[in-house]
């Protein structure tokens, strides 16, 4: 398998094919129809059985939560942001790589991506869809979230737009919403294709529903197509910005080891390097279940492997300049908060992060680890792990030792920290796994298109 | 009248064709978007930026108009000493809601513009039609184009390359 990746030659163009094995157009069709179309396996059931076991673990958390109140975890004064908050950092970082994927992507033109945007979107929503629940169920008075909203109310009070947390509601909520419509837009004509393959009427009604009567005519493709590069074009800054505005909550404050200016560059390209890993864990699963070895093959993992180099090396290089500007700057506060960062009672989440996140990605330099299965998906929940601790060490240390040493703390997470983090990911899984399901998984129409047999060579005047 | 062509490539020339022969309510129907159709067919290009710009100056203009009217007339406070209409501090959202405006705007013109969503389409009536989101490549012809003659365009279609064609009809 491993040299499979320069075995099929494109005849006419020269290059690498992006899928192997020379499909047609209809096979294309079968395979990518196939999970959605047949009776799932077994697996599925137990997979889905047991995500939606730990979904309802997040349920009674969150509803012990309501009920007792915020003590129910380890946050204490300092640490008050604790979990919550890095676990929502966490799956905002996450929900990054699909439109990375599917907007930057396109508008460099790397065509390679049309065999994951669709899977790597779906996460997105469904990170992001993790990540609400955390600044929501964190306040503390969990009715009146709509504070953060700007809606007339009784008292005459209106949010306070030049705080970071308020930019990033807004910048968090309208990312979910376009990535949503970016996606659903991608999904049209595929849902026309499994309107048009449907045997029995609920699913020729429920396809033909949100298919809007698609019919593939060039005049609809003109609009869509169109359509889909202003998505992009307007995706692009905006996954870039989000992640940005993740940052000022931080940056923006007073805090030593917050308040620096590379936190949204830095942020951004973590995201990016989580995302990714995110996409590798989840396409080396799905390739092999659902046998689209051919569509996504070893050349994509190759090249998202190589971007995971590249981000990963990114975040290695920001973790070292904050420390040789904590030393320049001469700041004795920011010295402190970095010197403990390293040695003091967290070094060993420091380290840990240290060692997943800037020496894990050093193993893809090599050409057989960005290709090899195995190699890939340990060291993406290597990533994983990696940059939760990444967030971990910036809120938690930043937090336990500030100014006043009388009010220093350690943190100690509880039963209910754990449980509640664990059962995001089984909402996250649940929906991943429905998506799998009812829903293509790779963009049909554009992995048709980017065939050797659908360039038109000869073109009329 | 439907006419199915084997490949891309003979539809694109069929396409030239049928453009250059002044049919005018005529479309091509693809499972993928076939990159160049769109000079073969004599289509302009399409006007769903007009959309994206429009909405997109709205959605900003109306995220920084939020922030000056609830900020500086409806709630004014002094935050860190800072002016009532203190724009910088606006920017972020001013720009997310600018790119919300322009999402809503992509999808609208779409939508508006590709005229869906549609309930029902007379092409839908046709069995072989079915394939037209898997691998089939189709041109129509609609009997009210002035140029519309059963036979001729028949023949026509004959004539390009069509490798089967039959009418369709609106129930």
């Amino acid at each position: 398998m491993a040299h499979a990746v320069v075995a099929d030659i494109d005849p006419i163009q020269g290059r690498t094919a992006l899928i192997e094995g020379e499909p047609s157009f209809h096979d294309i069709t079968e395979v990518v129809s196939a999970p959605v179309e047949w009776k799932p396996p077994l697996g599925w059931y137990i997979f889905l059985g047991a995500s939606m076991a730990l979904t309802s673990l997040l349920g009674v958390s969150i509803g012990w939560l309501f009920w007792e109140g915020t003590g129910i975890w380890g946050n204490n004064i300092p640490i008050a942001w604790a979990w919550p908050i890095v676990n929502f950092v966490f799956w905002v970082g996450i929900g990054h790589a699909g439109t990375l994927i599917s907007a930057v992507l396109f508008l460099f033109r790397q065509k390679w991506r049309t065999s994951i945007n669709r899977a790597a979107e779906a996460m997105t929503l469904f990170a992001v869809a993790c990540a609400l629940i955390f600044p929501g169920i964190h306040i503390g008075r969990p009715w009146l979230p709509y504070w953060m909203m700007p809606i007339p109310n009784q008292m005459g009070m209106w949010p306070q737009f030049r705080s970071p947390l308020m930019w990033d509601v807004f910048a968090v909520s309208i990312y979910g919403t376009v990535s949503l419509v970016f996606w659903y837009v991608g999904l049209i004509p595929d849902l026309a294709t499994m309107r048009d393959r449907s045997t029995t009427k609920i699913r020729r009604l429920a396809y033909g529903f949100f298919a809007l009567g698609w019919r593939g005519s060039f005049r609809q493709w003109l609009h869509y197509e169109k359509a889909y590069l202003m998505l992009a074009g307007l995706a692009t800054p905006l996954v870039l910005s989000v992640h940005s505005v993740v940052s000022f909550d931080f940056a923006v404050s007073q805090l030593p080891g917050w308040h620096t200016t590379i936190f949204p560059p830095y942020f951004v390209a973590g995201a990016i390097f989580s995302g990714l890993a995110m996409v590798i864990t989840l396409m080396v699963i799905c390739r092999k279940v659902f046998k689209m070895e051919h569509i996504i093959n070893l050349l994509h993992f190759d090249r998202m492997a190589k971007l995971i180099l590249l981000t990963g090396t990114l975040v290695g290089f920001a973790y070292s300049m904050e420390f040789f500007i904590a030393w320049y700057g001469g700041n004795t506060y920011e010295l402190f908060a970095f010197t403990n960062r390293a040695g003091g009672p967290f070094a060993w989440a420091y380290w840990t992060m240290i060692f997943c996140n800037v020496v894990t990605p050093q193993i893809f330099w090599w050409k057989k680890a960005r290709t090899h299965m195995g190699i890939l998906f340990v060291a993406s929940i290597f990533i994983n792990i990696g940059m939760w601790f990444e967030r971990f060490v910036i809120v938690v240390t930043s937090l336990h030792a500030d100014f006043l040493p009388s009010s220093w703390d350690y943190y100690r997470p509880t039963f209910w920290d754990f449980a509640t983090f664990a059962g995001s990911f089984g909402l996250f899984f649940t929906l991943f796994t429905l998506f799998v399901r009812f829903l293509p998984m790779v963009a049909m129409a554009e992995v048709k298109s980017v065939l050797p047999q659908a360039h038109v060579h000869n073109r009329p005047e | 009248m439907l006419a199915e062509f084997p490949d891309p490539e003979t539809l694109m020339h069929a396409c030239a064709k049928v453009r250059d022969a002044g049919f005018t309510c005529w479309d091509a129907h693809t499972p993928f978007p076939v990159h160049g159709l769109d000079k073969a067919m004599g289509l302009k290009r399409s006007m769903v930026s007009a959309f994206v710009l429009i909405l997109g100056l709205s959605g900003a203009a109306a995220g920084m108009l939020l922030q000056y009217w609830t900020s500086a007339l409806a709630y004014p406070i002094v935050i860190s000493g800072k002016p009532f209409f203190s724009w910088p501090a606006f920017v972020p959202i001013m720009f997310e809601c600018g790119v919300l405006g322009g999402a809503i705007g992509a999808v609208l013109g779409m939508l508006l513009l590709g005229g869906l969503p549609r309930h029902h389409h007379a092409l839908f009536n046709s069995e072989a039609f079915s394939r037209v989101s898997d691998d089939a490549f189709f041109i129509s012809i609609e009997a009210q184009d002035p140029k519309y003659d059963a036979e001729t365009t028949h023949a026509f279609l004959d004539g390009i390359g069509a490798q089967a064609i039959e009418k369709v009809m609106e129930d």
